[in-house]
């Protein structure tokens, strides 16, 4: 039953990162990016890493997409030219792809971490639940905490300035 | 299931990105192809927590995914400043800085 739902949901997050690369328009990127997080999702609750997997639905599908669609919508989608400034360029990115993944397939595989090959020790029940994380957050972690929030802020401000409407007046 | 499937899946996740990027010229779908790559990352970050049976693992990832929404942001922001000066949205087109 495990294996089943990790190969729908891998086979699932591995179609839409396809999708949006093999998308010409940039509005059904997006909708395949939607359908990789909730896959994505899916992996991260066979993990029992369940406020990372409604964090993930949350924040992603639910917040960042919709900013998305909108800027996709106001700025409009068109297609891309097919001239490639270096010639090639189509057949030699799959390849360099794919020699990425077998590197990192390797140095990981090959790595002398014992654990990769078991199921992971047993947890206690309220592993990764909101609980748990939350504790962590705001005990042992407290400063990313605030850094993250404070980044937060700088990047909202940093957005209203970059795409508000004022006449430049040098 | 073993922690090396979701290892191997996110190296894999991770290399569909970085294509992406090589390939595609609209920053748009650029920035969707560096989630793509930033979302690989936490995969693995969250399979070697539950490897070690330790939850911070799973605050790194939530942490990922707070930078991931600020670069969003403000890639987002840069692209609606770039389409209200009529620029053209080609990364090709867009170089000035390149030196």
């Amino acid at each position: 039953m495990e294996e089943l739902l990790f190969f729908v949901s891998a086979l699932g997050a591995l179609g839409g990162a396809v999708g949006v690369v093999a998308m010409r328009n940039p509005f059904y990127s997006v909708l395949a990016l939607i359908v990789h997080l909730f896959s994505l999702a899916a992996l991260f609750l066979l993990l029992t890493s369940a406020f990372v997997a409604a964090a993930q639905v949350v924040v992603y599908a639910g917040a960042v997409m919709v900013l998305y669609v909108f800027v996709v919508a106001y700025v409009g989608g068109g297609g891309e030219s097919a001239w490639e400034p270096i010639p090639g360029q189509r057949f030699l990115a799959p390849l360099l792809g794919i020699a990425l993944f077998v590197e990192l397939s390797v140095a990981v595989l090959s790595s002398s971490l014992l654990a990769l090959g078991e199921d992971g020790p047993d947890v206690p029940a309220g592993f990764g639940d909101p609980a748990a994380i939350g504790r962590l957050l705001l005990e042992k972690f407290l400063l990313p905490f605030e850094a993250a929030s404070i980044l937060l802020l700088i990047a909202a401000v940093g957005a209203i300035v970059l795409a508000s409407n004022r006449r430049e007046t040098s | 299931m073993n922690a090396e499937w979701f290892v191997v899946l996110s190296a894999l996740l991770f290399a569909t990105g970085a294509m992406g990027i090589l390939i595609r010229r609209s920053p748009m779908v650029i920035l969707l192809c560096l989630e793509l790559m930033l979302n690989a990352g936490n995969l693995a970050l969250v399979a070697f927590s539950r490897m070690v049976g330790n939850g911070q693992g799973q605050v790194f990832a939530v942490i990922v995914m707070v930078v991931a929404a600020c670069e969003v942001v403000v890639g987002l922001g840069l692209i609606v400043a770039i389409f209200r000066r009529r620029l053209p949205l080609n990364v090709d087109d867009l170089r000035e800085l390149r030196g």
